[in-house]
């Protein structure tokens, strides 16, 4: 790659090299782990080894002797402090620290703060607990059993497993649909636990100023401010004297959402000792006791007429909640925005209903770039199309081309209540299936299938419709914190802009984008526009970075923060130029006189002008800055056509991903480079879950996957080199007309792969496994003895 | 117990715990934080330096088993002219997202093409095949190497720019 035009900074949209670049490829990023403050100390978790027990006795008194050990924390400390117990993101508690039983397999018990991180380490195994072993919940199928032990029995009067039902859709009418369908093809299917593993673990460092009263936590987390509400909430402090910093992230993807117990207990132990402490989880830890993502026993049912023509979809689930419901969602959507399952299609009716459980797990299931379960919705009506496909003998890509909604048709009310934006479902699906080469393809599968030469060859199809840029505020919040974020705009004296955002990076770019958005607002280099983001006390309050809404909502913000600068800026020109504001007309960086384009200020002349001795118009105050709170209209739709083709050894069960084919439309791409970024690691994320990742769990309910060793994620072997493409089609009420992308990719490419697999398997008679596809799994699918891939119980 | 370790091309001498990990040496004791630990396991290749002149997973070598050795870390890898072609590569081919597993997949691109000056895509994938990265789905990486190797001789030989921003890297 030359540097030509298109890799500099444009004034505004397009290629550009990120800026955040020069630090990390230089190795001066920083991460939490990176925070090291005069005086700290290290605090280290003491973790259950059971799935479900009763703690008998608990004595620290040998890790407290430990000479380089300042304090140890138990369940006990915390109970005097109010602090045993915090509130989930979906009105549940979850112990910070158990007091009565422990209720999954890495369960925080205690913890330990000393001299070091060495020290601290030692010291948990001086720690001395007494369980008596429980037997736990580990098949979410079995949790409403009548003898199913009970989880919570700290709820008062919880006598089940059960935490909620929901629904959505119309139930009667969806029933009268299939009633008269010519065919109903149903299949049970699991989107099985998986974790989302960030590179960087979860991790703290909190110092609470005795004397100021003012406590700063550094922390990993995708919504500072939610979190220092949060803290005052939890630990009844004061918020203004919280100031939660997320600095560098490394990586996130739903996984650094929530406030875990660790972070609870750096802030405790800063508390107790009077020095900071900083808590950083190890790999075991992040993957056995953060939140994981999906666990979604689902059961679908896809009717249809004869030629192929989808009358509706009605499906049942099961969702694993493990042992505190802790996921993270918008109050109002137990099972999150699911009910988008009737994917891209123009049915006449369909129906949910979840019910969610408690489990020997742990707690989460929000997490992943999943859109708020996004990506069960779509895996399970892709899916579910596939199989009709199958049953009706059709082409997928025919019957999908059959069955999507018409350009016409939008904006499209959805029969479970979405109103989609905008798009163009057929384009995306014939330029993916242009760009694979479809027809090809098929027939060198034919020919493959009748000579019985290579590999089994899969071509797999998916179109997805996601639902991203929560709020508005009126439907969606969290623990009552409408989804809004705001956006502060400052120009300097000098032309120099600094944009204040409450939403953060964890390796989207933001400080490159946003900057772009204000220079294609204002015209001026994106370079001239500074991006601060990550520090409640320097940024306005949001609700940060998940759910791909950091473009949708703080996009948008940014958009408008910085109209409000250049109308602002407009009655400043008018002074200068002596001339009505209404004379005036706007050209990318400057306000002119209409008529005579020679007589123009350009921003950074204004903004010289507006901190000068220069009488403003009546009403005008000095200064060139704005703010703004922007609540989203609606969600915004980004959809895609992906094509996955496989080649599938019937001998080993091994399945290399040949090529891949994203077409994405997320509207208005303000930096593509960064665009096809956030595509690229959806996808891979696609080709792990679809083929390798997997939390399963043995009977005991011991984690199997609590390693990088045992909880594959994909390398660069098993990935591809991806091939892109995209349509356009703007968000009709954004400012910009943008939409998410962070997790396009990830939502819609495991039925990509997880069809492709199958279509392989296709002459075997195989009709339908379920993910991760390894090896052993398609094998036995191969023998028709399908594996559930979430247990190893024999 | 006492070591040296020459690490960028300066010795520091220190009185370390035998069990010490290098990672934590390097991070905690000389606070070179551009090594990142990542795993327990050797699997995730964050924590990758140079030890004399192979790249290992830090996270599994003891520091005492450097002493009297060299390491290079990313603190490292620009030369005085400025920035390595491995560093530019990854700027220009957005090799990068979250930044955390760059460190490491940089010291390996620049240990295999001092060693294959024109690898191949299916060399460079097998080359950082031990390290894992969830962002960018690695296609941008190796973009990135490659772009590396095609710049290294011409690069090597010329002064190079310093600034990676959004300015002109370099043609």
């Amino acid at each position: 790659m030359t540097t030509t035009e298109e890799t500099r900074a444009p004034i505004g949209f397009g290629r550009m090299h990120r800026k955040e670049d020069a630090r990390f490829v230089r190795g001066r990023g920083l991460y939490v782990d990176d925070v090291n403050l005069t005086g700290m100390l290290h605090g280290a978790v003491l973790r259950s080894p059971h799935a479900h027990a009763r703690i008998v006795s608990l004595d620290t008194s040998a890790a407290e002797a430990h000479p380089k050990v300042k304090a140890v924390i138990t369940g006990a400390t915390l109970e005097g402090l109010n602090l045993a117990w915090m509130p989930t993101l979906s009105g549940d508690v979850q112990a910070v620290l158990a007091t009565d039983k422990v209720r999954f397999q890495g369960q925080e018990v205690a913890f330990v703060v000393a001299d070091d991180r060495y020290a601290a380490r030692d010291a948990l195994e001086l720690i001395d607990v007494d369980y008596e072993v429980l037997p736990p919940v580990v098949d979410a199928t079995r949790a409403l059993a009548e003898d199913a032990p009970v989880i919570r029995d700290d709820l008062d009067g919880k006598r089940d497993n059960h935490i909620f039902d929901w629904e959505a859709g119309d139930a009667a009418r969806t029933d009268e649909v299939f009633a008269r369908a010519d065919v109903v093809s149903a299949q049970d299917i699991l989107y099985p636990r998986v974790h989302p593993a960030p590179m960087e673990t979860c991790g703290a460092v909190a110092d609470m100023d005795p004397v100021t009263g003012k406590l700063t936590v550094w922390t990993t987390t995708q919504a500072p401010h939610a979190h220092r509400t949060l803290y005052a909430l939890v630990a009844g402090l004061p918020e203004h004297k919280i100031r939660v910093i997320s600095p560098d992230i490394g990586g996130g993807f739903g996984n650094k959402v929530g406030i875990y117990p660790g972070y609870v207990c750096a802030v405790v132990g800063s508390i107790v000792t009077g020095k900071p402490v900083k808590w950083v989880e190890d790999r075991s830890e992040n993957l056995m006791s953060t939140s994981f993502a999906r666990d979604y026993h689902m059961h679908g049912e896809i009717a249809a007429t004869r030629e192929g023509r989808i009358l509706g979809v009605r499906v049942r689930v099961l969702a694993d909640h493990g042992a505190f419901n802790g996921t993270a969602q918008p109050t109002k959507f137990p099972a999150g925005f699911f009910s988008v399952f009737t994917g891209s299609y123009d049915l006449e009716a369909a129906h949910c209903a979840v019910t969610g459980v408690y489990t020997n797990k742990a707690p989460g299931g929000v997490a992943y770039a999943c859109s708020f379960r996004i990506t069960e919705a779509v895996y399970l009506v892709e899916r579910l199309v596939d199989v009709l496909a199958y049953d009706l003998g059709i082409d997928p890509a025919e019957l999908r081309m059959r069955n999507l909604l018409r350009p016409e048709q939008f904006p499209y009310l959805s029969k479970t209540g979405w109103e989609y934006d905008s798009g163009d479902y057929p384009k995306a699906l014939a330029m993916a299936m242009d760009l694979a080469g479809y027809p090809d393809l098929r027939a060198e599968q034919e020919r493959r299938r009748r000579t019985g030469e290579g590999p089994l060859t899969g071509i797999g199809v998916s179109f997805f419709t996601e639902a991203v840029g929560a709020g508005p505020r009126k439907h969606m919040d969290i623990l009552g914190l409408g989804m809004a974020d705001g956006a502060e705009l400052r120009v300097h004296p000098t032309g120099k802009a600094v944009l204040r955002l409450s939403c953060q990076s964890q390796g989207q770019g933001h400080e490159t984008t946003f900057a772009q958005i204000v220079a294609e607002e204002l015209g001026i280099p994106p370079d001239d526009v500074e991006v601060v983001h990550g520090d409640t006390d320097q940024t306005p309050f949001g609700l940060g970075t998940y759910g791909s809404r950091s473009t949708p909502v703080s996009g948008g913000a940014t958009a408008v923060v910085a109209r409000r600068v250049r109308e602002r800026a407009k009655l400043v020109a008018s002074a200068m130029l002596e001339v009505s504001p209404d004379d005036l007309e706007w050209e990318k960086g400057r306000w002119f006189v209409q008529g005579d384009p020679d007589a123009g200020k350009t921003i950074a002349e204004i903004a010289l002008a507006a901190h000068s001795d220069l009488e403003l118009p009546e009403g005008v105050e000095g200064h060139l800055d704005a703010t703004c709170v922007y609540n989203p209209p609606n969600l915004t739709y980004p959809f895609g056509a992906y094509i996955c083709v496989v080649d599938v050894d019937p001998d080993t069960g091994q399945v290399r991903v040949r090529t891949f084919v994203a077409v994405d439309d997320c509207g208005v791409r303000i930096n593509p480079m960064i665009v096809e970024g956030q595509v690229h690691g959806g996808l891979a994320e696609g080709v792990g879950m679809a083929l390798m990742q997997v939390m399963a769990f043995d009977e005991d309910g011991n984690h199997l996957g609590g390693s990088f060793m045992d909880y594959l994620v994909p390398t660069s072997m098993e990935c591809p080199s991806w091939e892109l493409g995209q349509t356009v089609t703007p968000s009709p009420h954004h400012p910009i007309g943008a939409k998410g992308i962070g997790e396009s990719a990830t939502v819609g490419s495991p039925a990509a792969v997880v069809n492709a697999v199958l279509d392989a398997l296709k002459p075997y008679g195989v009709r339908h496994a379920d993910m991760p596809l390894t090896p052993a799994a398609v094998w036995r699918a191969l023998q028709n003895r399908p594996i559930r891939p979430d247990l190893a119980i024999t | 117990m006492e070591i040296t370790v020459t690490v960028n091309e300066q010795p520091y001498t220190r009185d370390v715990e035998p069990r010490l990990l290098l990672v934590h040496f390097l991070r905690d004791e000389l606070r070179l934080t551009g090594t990142h630990w990542g795993c327990d396991t050797s699997n995730c290749g964050a924590c990758v330096v140079w030890l004399d002149e192979v790249p290992v997973k830090s996270c599994t070598v003891l520091a005492v088993m450097a002493d009297g050795h060299r390491v290079r870390t990313v603190e490292g890898l620009a030369g005085p002219d400025g920035l390595d072609p491995v560093q530019q590569g990854f700027t220009e081919c957005h090799g990068l997202q979250c930044g955390f597993c760059t460190p490491g997949m940089m010291l390996t691109a620049r240990w295999l093409i001092d060693h294959n000056p024109d690898p191949s895509e299916a060399d460079i994938r097998e080359a950082i095949s031990g390290q894992l990265c969830r962002c960018t789905g690695y296609d941008n990486i190796v973009k990135s190497v490659r772009w590396a190797a095609e710049h290294d001789t011409a690069e090597a030989a010329a002064p190079r720019q310093a600034s990676v921003g959004s300015e002109e890297v370099s043609a």
